[in-house]
């Protein structure tokens, strides 16, 4: 016998991962553009 | 080509590039992505589930364009020692492992009320595995290049070799039997309904606009990084030199 799954549960689920998953990687590489453009910044006033 | 190896000249480029692919790609991706949730109709087969293809297809195309992106930059450094080269590949590392695990996990999600189980350990879901421990392995090798101002030579050599995985994964399907279809989308040719075809696509083109936006940030990332590390070298050396004269 077939299992009755809630097909929208694992839509849901596919796109938090999915949309969650980009934005963690765009605020990562974000951020670790701004503050190495900061250090050079601050290396070039040392 | 050699004209962008000048950092200053791509800096230049990638300063007002970043914006307009970042956000660009973010509104294209939103549309697509809304339209496959609630403008899309259910498929006879696949029922609701059809609409998580609309995430997993543009993950699956980037993670393999990932490391397309680090094999032919790493060519690039190896042949022509293009000084972005290497960069380019560096950034495309994380983006593309990410991308790689978004389609696993998505493609399980969708597997298990598709297929009745969550994994198969078939050619195209294995050679898809292997590919992100190959992201991983390339992230640990030019990582140690790096903090050890080491040469970036054996990396570029791993992002080659690596390329041998991508037409595995591609013909996966077609080499052996595997519960995962055929190549729906060929060389000018689609076996998709346009219904979901277009929606598809645009999700595709969207989300490669972000995997740009996001390789040019690593890659101003990286280029600040490496700036820095020279100018800080460079003052001590002339602090050191200063002191020898004095004494």
């Amino acid at each position: 016998m077939r299992e009755a799954l809630d097909q929208w549960a694992f839509v849901w689920a596919a796109y938090a991962i999915s949309i969650g998953g980009t934005a963690l990687t765009i605020g990562w590489s974000w951020l670790a553009m701004h503050r190495a453009e900061r250090r050079r910044e601050r290396s070039r006033e040392r | 080509m050699h004209g962008f190896a000048n950092p200053a000249r791509f800096l230049r480029i990638a300063r007002w590039l970043t914006p307009v692919l970042l956000f660009g790609g973010i509104a294209i991706t939103a549309v697509a992505l809304l339209w496959g949730l609630f403008r899309v109709p259910p498929d006879r087969l696949m029922g609701e589930t059809v609409r998580i293809l609309f995430v997993h297809v543009p993950a699956a195309w980037l993670g393999m364009g990932g490391w397309m992106t680090i094999a032919v930059a790493s060519l690039v450094e190896l042949v022509w020692r293009h000084p972005l080269a290497g960069i380019a590949a560096r950034a495309a590392a994380v983006p593309g492992a990410a991308f790689t695990a978004i389609c696993l996990l998505t493609g399980s999600i969708w597997a298990r009320p598709t297929w009745g189980t969550w994994w198969v350990w078939d050619g195209r879901l294995t050679s898809f595995l292997v590919l992100l421990f190959l992201y991983f392995g390339y992230i640990a090798l030019s990582d140690a290049a790096q903090r050890d101002s080491g040469s970036s030579r054996v990396a570029a050599i791993f992002g080659l070799v690596g390329a041998v995985n991508i037409p595995i994964i591609n013909r996966s399907v077609v080499w052996w039997n595997s519960l995962h279809q055929p190549p729906s989308i060929t060389m000018g040719k689609s076996a998709i309904d346009a219904a979901f075809l277009w929606p598809l696509l645009a999700a595709t083109l969207g989300f490669s606009m972000i995997f740009g936006a996001i390789i040019l940030l690593r890659m101003r990332a990286l280029l600040a990084d490496i700036q820095a590390d020279a100018r800080l070298r460079r003052k001590a050396m002339r602090g050191t030199s200063g002191m020898e004269a004095q004494a």
